[in-house]
């Protein structure tokens, strides 16, 4: 008997706009295309399902703008879906009204994840966000309202034009709504965008002042009684994000809709971002078109250690042992960057604010591949 | 004619760009050694990199015939890191051309070369030559050096190797002024081994001059010093390709074919005799040359290791003044030391592993050879500056007599320059009304360090420059060490005089300062002098370095990001705890050629 999948991704990609710096597979507008798409998220679902756990532990509706997809479809999927211990929706905050915080509690949502981004209305409009600083807190209030208990903010640092007091302020008036989550992120700007091309000069600015913006992120968040859980993310005791904990500890999981990626008993595949190829594929009940890749419990134990390094827990040394380097760990500890504690390798403060640095040295060369 | 009388063996010597080559070129064309559909410019330099920087490495040999003559040409190379290997084309001559530009007159290699042939008592036959140049100024030009000579003017020999004017003048002199070789065809054969070269197929190529006797194909042969023995697989002549002919015979200029594959096994210098009838006593051989200029050479890739070997060894074939043996660097893994006979000779060298063999390398600072006597009264040659002792007694550096001739507008330019480079004037001489031929003597060590470039850019290129290694003097000379995060880099490791140590150890800290990508922790730079630091800068750790964010759709990618930056560590060389980029070590190799 197999492991059940217990982590469920389903990518709603529809958008009112899309923002400059945005790079995950969104389509703009298309509201009379919205039913089609449902019947294929749950066409695909009937195709997999047989992998998932019952009941699952997470389902995550990322997008997109999944709260931007029109509220009967929205509806009629959330009540498709399987039931869950968490089930998160990410939102946009112009689009969250106090008729949508009641659908979404209605589907049995348990976690809103909302796309604050920054509270400065310059920043907001260099990021093309559509809602303004009051859009946000009225739409935080609205899921309150709701009975939302577990909301999480996203907030991006790094803007152009930003100063470090701008992220200070961002701060502050994020951890004044009492969010039970925050993600800190910063900007990531792909060469080839037209945000980059837009903003070249002002972002290598930013790029220099990251490691300052990084310091203030976690001093602050963590001064105002939030964990420090995951590189990027903060939370109240006991509300961290599951679902997406499950990628951190190396679960499987099985993502639905166009571009999803899964990762199932040693295999990740990832649909393929056409909506023509994918709607057409699932109709005619056959599984999208996707890529696959084989990962080598090799690579699986070198991801678990890239993954688990982002937790503030010791990933169980026994696990990742063979794909770390032992005079690295030696050097590192030395540095004191890394440390064996609790029969489990973890990151100091330090070491985490290296993350990247000090897991690149602590992983082992890969063996030579053979010929085949 | 037949026999000795027959034959004449001669060089064409020249300062660089005076049209040595062109020479060579027109002779093969006015011989009708080559037809013009088959003549390719500078047919004798056949080497990628001759032709491409239109100088001359490698000495060859070509037969031509004139007016029943057989007249041997020896082709060498004109730049003065090349002196011993015009010595040796010069020792299987009897005269050699003396060719100066009509519109340059005599410049520092001209004299050189012409004192070169006369201490190998060679009939030296002036030319001036590009008098189709309309700056040109032959009748100056005649008088310069028909006055360094000793000729009377009328016997220059005025030519254009270029429109050809002239040519065949050259070959009838060549026939009445330079005498026939003296061996005796009757005696047990002997023959100089005056250059080699090795070939894929076929092994070890030896060019010899026969002094005394003959060999025939398939002859076996003897090599007196080394000992070697091989047959003679093929015997030929240079047209300008192999021509293979079944006998050599004294006084000719040819090729014998060794089939050797041990490149150490035939050295040039040597006397070829055969087995069956050897000599009694062989050739006077070469002067031996010592490398004036060392530096480690190191492959980027450590893997290439024996590459690196195998291409010295071939390399040593062809040009018997490389030296080379194995050193080991803590910074950058396994290389060789190699000794070179100055600076544009090592350029050549890098180059040619570069492209013929497909290496990529790093260099050190070049530096020379030093004498020490260390406290414990001991006396050492150290040729690396990483193994020079810290506590020493007494140093002393190698000593030039540098000769540089420039319009005179620049002799005080050249002044400057050898002041600033601890130089003693000597004396001063006027060879034409409008240059000056400055005499200094020079450290060896001042010239390695950036001193052509130097001398080309305050002369605007007009200064001609030639020097002789004239012995050792004592040096306030002392070892300046690198040290990241206290460990010394030893590629890094300089020997440069107390007075311009601070400014040295400056310069370097601050670049590698920029150059090394901050790390993990803070870095301390330091220079130092023994256990006094004279410059430091620190490398501030980094603050962060993390992938921002990292989910289900990501790992892939991620992962690889990070596979891919821990490759990125791989090519670096690690020094103590310290990655080093490649490009730190060569920016900071090259920071001579910044020196303003």
């Amino acid at each position: 008997m197999r492991n059940r999948v217990r982590h469920l991704y389903v990518h709603l990609p529809f958008c009112a706009t899309r923002c400059g710096y945005c790079d995950f597979v969104t389509l703009v507008g298309r509201r009379e295309g919205h039913a089609a798409y449902v019947d294929g998220l749950l066409a695909e679902l009937r195709l997999e399902h047989t992998c998932l756990a019952d009941p699952l532990e997470t389902v995550f509706l990322g997008g997109g703008t999944p709260t931007f997809t029109s509220p009967a479809e929205l509806a009629r999927l959330l009540s498709a879906l399987p039931r869950a211990a968490e089930v998160t929706v990410e939102a946009n905050p112009e689009t969250v009204t106090p008729e949508l915080a009641a659908l979404l509690r209605l589907g049995g949502v348990t976690r809103v994840s909302l796309g604050a981004q920054s509270f400065r209305p310059e920043l907001l409009a260099v990021l093309e966000r559509q809602a303004g600083p009051d859009a946000v807190r009225a739409a935080f209030y609205h899921l309150r309202d709701a009975g939302f208990d577990n909301i999480s903010l996203d907030l991006i640092y790094g803007i152009p034009g930003q100063r470090p007091a701008d992220l200070g302020l961002d701060l502050a008036e994020a951890i004044a709504l009492g969010p039970e989550h925050l993600s800190c992120y910063e900007l990531e700007a792909k060469p080839g965008t037209r945000f980059t091309f837009a903003h070249g000069r002002e972002l290598a600015r930013q790029a220099d002042a990251m490691e300052g913006y990084f310091e203030l992120v976690v001093e602050t968040v963590v001064g105002a009684g939030y964990r420090w859980y995951e590189t990027a993310n903060f939370c109240r005791p006991g509300r961290q994000a599951r679902h997406n904990l499950g990628y951190w500890h190396g679960d499987d999981y099985l993502g639905l809709g166009i571009g999803a990626v899964s990762t199932v008993e040693s295999v990740r595949w990832r649909n393929r971002p056409s909506l023509a190829g994918y709607l057409g594929a699932v109709a005619a009940g056959m599984r999208p078109p996707r890529d696959e890749e084989l990962l080598e419990p090799e690579v699986a134990r070198r991801e678990r250690l890239m993954l688990g390094l982002r937790l503030d827990e010791p990933i169980p040394f026994a696990r990742v042992e063979a794909a770390v380097d032992e005079g690295a760990l030696g050097r590192m500890e030395q540095l004191g960057l890394a440390e064996l504690r609790d029969g489990g390798l973890a990151l100091t403060r330090r070491g985490r604010f290296l993350g990247g640095g000090v897991t690149a040295e602590l992983m082992a060369e890969s063996p030579a591949k053979s010929t085949i | 004619m037949s026999g000795l009388g027959s034959i004449r063996n001669f060089s064409i010597v020249a300062h660089i760009d005076h049209g040595k080559s062109t020479l060579a070129d027109r002779i093969l064309e006015v011989t009708q050694t080559l037809s013009q559909r088959e003549m390719r410019e500078q047919v004798l330099d056949s080497m990628e990199l001759e032709r491409e920087r239109g100088i001359t490495i490698k000495a060859q040999a070509v037969r031509v015939l004139w007016r029943g003559h057989q007249l041997n040409l020896i082709d060498t190379p004109g730049h003065v890191d090349f002196t011993y290997e015009v010595s040796r084309a010069l020792q299987a001559c009897e005269g050699a051309l003396l060719v100066v530009d009509a519109a340059q007159g005599i410049e520092a290699q001209t004299l050189a070369n012409a004192f070169l042939a006369i201490e190998n008592s060679l009939e030296v036959v002036p030319v001036v030559n590009k008098i189709d140049l309309p700056q040109a100024d032959p009748a100056a030009a005649a008088a310069e050096v028909a006055q360094l000579v000793g000729e009377s003017a009328d016997r220059i020999l005025r030519i254009s190797a270029k429109t050809g004017e002239g040519v065949e003048d050259v070959l009838d002199a060549v026939i009445e002024r330079i005498p026939p070789p003296d061996g005796d065809p009757g005696a047990p054969a002997r023959a100089l081994v005056f250059d080699s070269s090795y070939d894929q197929y076929r092994g070890v190529v030896a060019f010899v001059r026969m002094v005394d006797g003959r060999f025939s194909t398939r002859q076996r042969l003897r090599a007196m010093a080394a000992g070697t023995r091989f047959e003679a697989e093929e015997l030929g002549f240079f047209s300008p390709d192999r021509s293979p002919t079944p006998t050599l015979e004294a006084g000719e200029v040819g090729y014998v074919v060794t089939g050797l594959k041990d490149v150490s096994r035939l050295r040039v210098g040597d006397t070829l005799t055969g087995q069956d009838e050897p000599a009694r006593e062989p050739l006077p051989g070469y002067k031996d040359v010592k490398p004036t200029v060392f530096a480690g050479l190191f492959p980027t890739d450590s893997d290439d290791y024996p590459d690196l070997r195998d291409a010295l060894e071939k390399l040593k074939l062809n040009d018997a003044s490389l030296f080379y043996e194995p050193e080991t660097s803590q910074a950058l893994g396994f290389g060789f030391r190699c000794g070179f006979l100055g600076l544009l000779h090592m350029e050549i060298v890098r180059e040619r592993l570069e492209r013929e063999f497909d290496l990529d390398l790093l260099v050190t600072a070049p530096n020379v050879a030093y004498r020490v006597v260390t406290k414990a009264g001991e006396e050492l040659e150290v040729h690396n500056p990483a193994e020079m002792p810290r506590e020493v007694e007494l140093v002393e550096e190698p000593y030039i007599r540098a000769s540089t001739i420039v319009p005179k507008d620049y002799v005080g330019s050249v002044m400057e320059l050898n002041s600033e480079r601890r130089g003693r004037f000597h004396h001063m001489e006027y060879p034409s009304e409008e240059r000056v031929l400055l005499a200094y003597d020079l450290p060896l060590a001042e010239i390695v360090y950036d001193y052509y470039d130097q001398l080309k850019s305050r002369t605007r290129g007009y200064a001609s420059f030639d020097y002789d290694v004239i012995g050792f003097e004592p040096g306030d000379l002392v070892r300046l060490d690198v040290l990241l995060a206290g460990d010394p880099v030893d590629a890094l490791s300089l020997i440069v005089h107390r007075d311009g140590a601070y400014a040295r150890g400056r310069a370097l800290v601050d670049r590698l300062r920029e150059e090394i990508p901050r790390q993990l922790f803070d870095v301390p730079v330091q220079a130092a002098i023994g256990s006094r630091i004279v410059a430091r800068e620190t490398i501030k750790a980094r603050r962060k370095d993390v992938l921002a964010k990292c989910y289900g759709g990501d790992i892939t990618r991620k992962r690889k990001l990070l596979e891919r930056q821990k490759k990125g560590k791989k090519r670096m060389k690690r020094v103590g705890s310290v990655e080093v980029p490649q490009e730190a070590f060569l920016a900071v190799l090259n920071l001579d050629g910044d020196r303003k």
